[in-house]
C-alpha cells in the first residue's frame, strides 16, 4: 500500500485540497487569480480515494472543476497555484490557468474545459499505453451533468467495445450548474454503463476509503485486460459553480439544502479514523506548504506579452502577428 | 430617458417577441436562473414549455430546436460559451443552414443562436475566449453581431422572425454599454444594413462589435488631424457592401478592426472585396487577432492576442501616410 493509501495519507490529500481551495477562494477575491474558479470543497474525497489507487504512471484527465484531480495526482500545489495565477512559473506556463491545468510529468493529461470532452481522451490514452504493451490505465472524471453528452456515451461505446483500461469516474455532486440530475437526467448514471455492458457501482464519493476501495477494484479489472469500469461517487459541493456565485448569488439552491449536504464532510470522516496527534501534524504540515505555495505564486513572474503564442505549434511555427 | 444596457437589451428583446409570438421558445442550459441575465424573469413570464431549461447536450438540443423549427416553432437557442458553437457546429452548419436548399424550399428553420459572452471575458483562457462569427458567415449563416444596446436589440427581434437561421454574437467586451434610449422607439433592425455611427472624410474604419467603441475613441483621438468615418457592419452575412461602397466614395481609405483570427477572418473578405469593387487611394489594413491565435491565460497574454486602440490608431495613421 502506498503512503497516499494509508488511512493519513488519505486524509493529507483531502486537507491538502481542502485547504488549497480556501487561499485559491481568497485570491480570487483578491484580484490575484483572474477569471474566477470552480472550487471543488466537498468533492475531495474522490480525488484523493481515486488518485490513491494509481501509480504515478498512470494517467487521469480531468474537468473544469479540477483542482483536487491534479493535485491528488501529485502536481506541485506552488506550480498549481502559479498557474492559477496566470505566472511563467506555473504548471502550464500561464498558458492555461484553472480550467486548464496539466502536469504530464505526473500524470495529469489536463483538465478541460468543455463538458465530457475529456472522456474519449481518456480512453485513447489508455487504449495507446496497452498498445505499447504497459499495463498502465487511465481514469476520466466527469460530472453528473456531462452523462447526458453524447460523445460520453459514445466513449462508453468504444472502451467497452475494444476493452480499453480507462476507468470511469462520474463525481456526482448533485448539480451540473443550477441543474440536478432529476431536472436533465432520464435513467442513471449506472445505467447507462450497464447498457454497454460496463460493470458499474455507485459509491459513497464522501467517504475516501470507500472511493479507494471501489477504485482499487476498478483499475485491477483494467490493468489485468478486463476492461472499463464506471464508478458513480455520490458527493456534494459545498461551494459555488463558479466563483461568480459569490457576488451573484444566483437561487438554485437553500440555506438548508446546503446545510444538509455539507453535513457529511469527507474531511472530518477521514479525520476522524487518525489519532488526533497525526491529524494536528498534518494540519500544521499542509498549512505550512499551502502558504509556501501562495508565496511561491505571488512571486512567480507574470509572462512577458511577446511569448504570447509560444507553443502555438508543436513544430514552432510562428503565426502572423494580429497587425500589420 | 432611460438607460438600456446591452444585456437588459437583449433580455427585452426576447421577452418581446415572446410576448408576440406563442411559436418563440428558448433552450439552453441555466438558463431558468439566468446565468448570463440575457433570459432573466423569462420563466417566470412564459412557464417552462417556453422556456426549456437543457441537459449539458448541446448538440442534441440544437437540432431538437432545428426539428421544432421545421415544425412550426421559432426557437431560440442560448449557449453560455462561445466555443459550444464549435460543438453544435454540424448541427448548425450542416443541418439547420442547409435545409431549405436541400428540400428544394419545402421547409424552413428558423433558429436563433444567441451567445451572451462571446470573445474574451477576464481570463477566461483557451476554450472559452473564441469569437468565431467568421466562421458562420464563411459557411453562410446568417451572422449578427450588435455593438450597441439599440441595436442589440433590434438585431436580435430581426434574428428571431427571420426565417432562417441566425446567429447573434454579443460581445463580452459590449455587453456593460449603456445608453439613453426612448424605448418606446425601440425597433427591429433590418440585416445587412450598416450603420455610420461618426461621420468622416479621410478613412473609413469598419469595427465589428465591441471594437465599434474603440474605433469611436480612436477617432475621438484623431479628430483634428484625421477624419475618420466608423462604419458598424451589423451583420457580417448578409454584409452592406453598398453602404461600405458608398463609404469608401467619399473617403478612399479602408482599415478593418476585427477579433477574429486573421487568416480567413472577415476582415480579410472586407478587404478583398473593397480592393476587388471599391475605391481605393492607400492600400487598406487590417487590425485582427494573430492567425490562428488561441487566447493564453494569464491577462497580458490574453490581451496581447486581441486588437488593441494602439494598433488601429497606427494603422489609420499608416494609411493616410500612404495615400
Amino acid at each position: 500500500m502506498t503512503a497516499a493509501a494509508e488511512p493519513s495519507g488519505l486524509y493529507r490529500t483531502v486537507a491538502l485540497i481542502r485547504g488549497f481551495e480556501q487561499r485559491a477562494v481568497e485570491l480570487v477575491r483578491d484580484g490575484v487569480i483572474r477569471g474566477g474558479i470552480h472550487p471543488c470543497t466537498g468533492q475531495e474525497a474522490v480525488a484523493a480515494g481515486t488518485c490513491a489507487a494509481l501509480r504515478p504512471d498512470d494517467v487521469i484527465t480531468s474537468t473544469h472543476r479540477g483542482h483536487g484531480h491534479v493535485l491528488a495526482k501529485g502536481a506541485d500545489p506552488a506550480r498549481m497555484m502559479a498557474e492559477l495565477a496566470g505566472r511563467s512559473t506555473g504548471l502550464n506556463q500561464g498558458r492555461g490557468g484553472s480550467m486548464h491545468a496539466a502536469d504530464f510529468a505526473a500524470g495529469v493529461l489536463g483538465a478541460d474545459a468543455i463538458v465530457g470532452a475529456a472522456v474519449p481522451i481518456a480512453a485513447g490514452a489508455a487504449w495507446a499505453m496497452r498498445q505499447a504493451g504497459a499495463d498502465r490505465v487511465a481514469l476520466a472524471y466527469f460530472g453528473d451533468g456531462a452523462v447526458s453528452q453524447g460523445v460520453v456515451l459514445e466513449s462508453f461505446n468504444l472502451a467497452a467495445l475494444w476493452r480499453v483500461p480507462v476507468v470511469l469516474v462520474c463525481e456526482n455532486n448533485g448539480f451540473a450548474t443550477s441543474m440536478r440530475p432529476a431536472d436533465t437526467m432520464a435513467g442513471t448514471v449506472v445505467g447507462r454503463a450497464a447498457a454497454f455492458g460496463i460493470p458499474a457501482a455507485v459509491v459513497d464519493g464522501m467517504d475516501p476509503q470507500a472511493v479507494l476501495d471501489a477504485t482499487t477494484g476498478a483499475v485491477e479489472r483494467a490493468r489485468s485486460g478486463g476492461g472499463p469500469t464506471l464508478l458513480e461517487c455520490v458527493t456534494y459541493r459545498f461551494d459555488a459553480h463558479h466563483t461568480w456565485e459569490h457576488t451573484a448569488r444566483p437561487r438554485y439552491r437553500t440555506d438548508e439544502e446546503v446545510a444538509a449536504g455539507t453535513a457529511r464532510d469527507p474531511l472530518e470522516i477521514q479525520g476522524a479514523r487518525i489519532p488526533a496527534a497525526t491529524r494536528a501534524t498534518i494540519d500544521a504540515e499542509t498549512a505550512e506548504l499551502l502558504d509556501e505555495a501562495v508565496r511561491f505564486a505571488l512571486a512567480g513572474p507574470h509572462p512577458d506579452p511577446a511569448t504570447a503564442l509560444d507553443h502555438l505549434y508543436a513544430t514552432g511555427l510562428r503565426p502572423r502577428a494580429g497587425a500589420l | 430617458m432611460p438607460r438600456l444596457s446591452y444585456l437588459k437589451a437583449l433580455n427585452r428583446a426576447i421577452g418581446d417577441e415572446m410576448e408576440r409570438d406563442p411559436a418563440v421558445c428558448v433552450l439552453g442550459e441555466d438558463i431558468g436562473v439566468a446565468v448570463t441575465y440575457a433570459t432573466a424573469g423569462l420563466l417566470r413570464r412564459f412557464g417552462r414549455d417556453r422556456v426549456l431549461d437543457t441537459p449539458i447536450s448541446e448538440q442534441a438540443f440544437t437540432s431538437f430546436a432545428t426539428g421544432a423549427a421545421m415544425a412550426g416553432m421559432r426557437p431560440l437557442i442560448e449557449f453560455q460559451i462561445p466555443a459550444l458553437l464549435f460543438l453544435a457546429f454540424e448541427q448548425i452548419a450542416n443541418q439547420a443552414h442547409k435545409f431549405s436548399l436541400m428540400t428544394g424550399g419545402q421547409t424552413r428553420v428558423p433558429v436563433t443562436y444567441l451567445l451572451p459572452g462571446s470573445g474574451s471575458r477576464d481570463s477566461w483562457a483557451g476554450q472559452h475566449s473564441d469569437h468565431p462569427y467568421s466562421l458562420f458567415a464563411h459557411v453562410g449563416v446568417k451572422t449578427v453581431v450588435p455593438a450597441t444596446a439599440t441595436d442589440a436589440y433590434g438585431l436580435l427581434v430581426t434574428a428571431i422572425r427571420d426565417d432562417d437561421p441566425v446567429v447573434v454574437f454579443a460581445p463580452s467586451g459590449a455587453l456593460g454599454v449603456r445608453e439613453d434610449v426612448d424605448l418606446a422607439g425601440l425597433a427591429p433592425v433590418p440585416l445587412g444594413s450598416a450603420r455610420i455611427h461618426r461621420a468622416g472624410t479621410d478613412v473609413t474604419v469598419v469595427a465589428v462589435g465591441h471594437l465599434v467603441h474603440d474605433a469611436l475613441a480612436v477617432a475621438d483621438e484623431l479628430a483634428g488631424t484625421v477624419s475618420v468615418e466608423v462604419f458598424d457592419p451589423r451583420s457580417l452575412h448578409p454584409f452592406d457592401w453598398a453602404g461600405l461602397a458608398a463609404s469608401l466614395e467619399r473617403t478612399g481609405r479602408l482599415v478593418v478592426v476585427d477579433d477574429s483570427n486573421r487568416s480567413c477572418g472577415i476582415g480579410a473578405e472586407i478587404v478583398a472585396t473593397a480592393a476587388e469593387e471599391m475605391r481605393l487611394v492607400a492600400p487598406p489594413r487590417r487590425v485582427t487577432r494573430p492567425d490562428g491565435a488561441v487566447l493564453p491565460f494569464a491577462r497580458e497574454l490574453d490581451l496581447a492576442c486581441q486588437p488593441t486602440r494602439s494598433q488601429l490608431r497606427a494603422a489609420v495613421e499608416k494609411s493616410v501616410g500612404a495615400g
